[in-house]
């Protein structure tokens, strides 16, 4: 049976910010500790910061009540005020995963009366799925999706 | 979007799951589906609709016929999370970038 790749369509997002672009930028990236959604953390000790090192090459990583630092992955591009291109590193265990790379890219548009467009892009979703090796192994062994299928459910319904 | 369990249920059935492997290769019309499985061909229809409930499957006219194909987007149960969670995150952040800027940035909950 040949294989057969299916590809999820990118999470996109846009907006509206009543606020200039520059500020915008800055609310993104240097204070996203302010902003970020305080549930959705992947460590232990729950989280107190998120900080997001302002150059390419840098890191995003939280930071736990404990002082415990949880890398989520690489700043690849750092543009401001226009764009940053982010790699979320975290798994469908909800685990930091160097070996996985998802694309996070967010450009900030300048528009009329000072206000900013702001457009996320979450891209490269089917590597969720590329990462588990023996979901794949089971995919050939069940001869179809239906493996693939049982895995994500798996996944989603232990995260539940 | 339908949730994991659901799409699960759906596939649990053996001919449902035969469908969608059938789907796998390529989109196919009902009539082709119904080729050599053990089913009339409104079964299948039916089938079709439960898979297609669970957002798995997606069909589209074509002259008389429903041609049906998997749906990439129903695979994605991450991707489901991922967009609720980019909603959530992204009116956080319009909250906090439209608050005057002389004022302190407000304590987190």
């Amino acid at each position: 049976m040949t294989a057969t790749i299916i590809r999820p369509a990118p999470v996109r997002k846009s907006l509206t910010v009543k606020t200039d672009v520059a500020h915008a930028f800055e609310v993104f990236t240097a204070r996203i500790g302010s902003w970020w959604p305080r549930s959705h953390c992947i460590a232990a000790s729950p989280q107190k910061d998120v900080v997001m090192e302002p150059r390419a090459g840098g890191r995003w990583y939280e930071i736990g009540e404990d002082g415990s630092l949880c890398n989520w992955g690489k700043v690849l591009a750092f543009e401001p005020p226009v764009r940053v291109l982010l790699a979320w590193q975290i798994n469908g265990d909800w685990k930091y995963d160097a070996d996985l790379v998802t694309e996070v890219e967010v450009k900030f548009t300048a528009l009329e009366g000072g206000h900013t467009r702001v457009e996320l892009e979450h891209r490269n979703i089917e590597r969720f799925g590329d990462k588990a090796e023996s979901v794949r192994t089971a995919i050939d062994a069940e001869g179809g999706w239906g493996g693939i299928l049982k895995t994500y459910a798996e996944v989603a319904e232990r995260r539940a | 979007m339908a949730d994991a369990a659901t799409a699960l249920a759906a596939l649990a059935d053996s001919t449902r799951r035969q469908i969608f492997e059938r789907l796998a290769t390529g989109p196919r019309p009902v009539g082709e589906l119904a080729r050599g499985l053990s089913v009339t061909r409104p079964a299948v229809s039916q089938h079709l609709a439960v898979l297609k409930a669970a957002g798995l499957v997606k069909d589209q006219a074509e002259g008389t016929r429903r041609i049906y194909e998997i749906d990439p987007q129903g695979l994605g149960t991450i991707r489901a999370w991922l967009d609720q969670f980019w909603d959530a995150a992204l009116h956080s952040f319009k909250e906090e970038a439209e608050r005057p800027k002389d004022k302190k940035p407000k304590e987190k909950t």
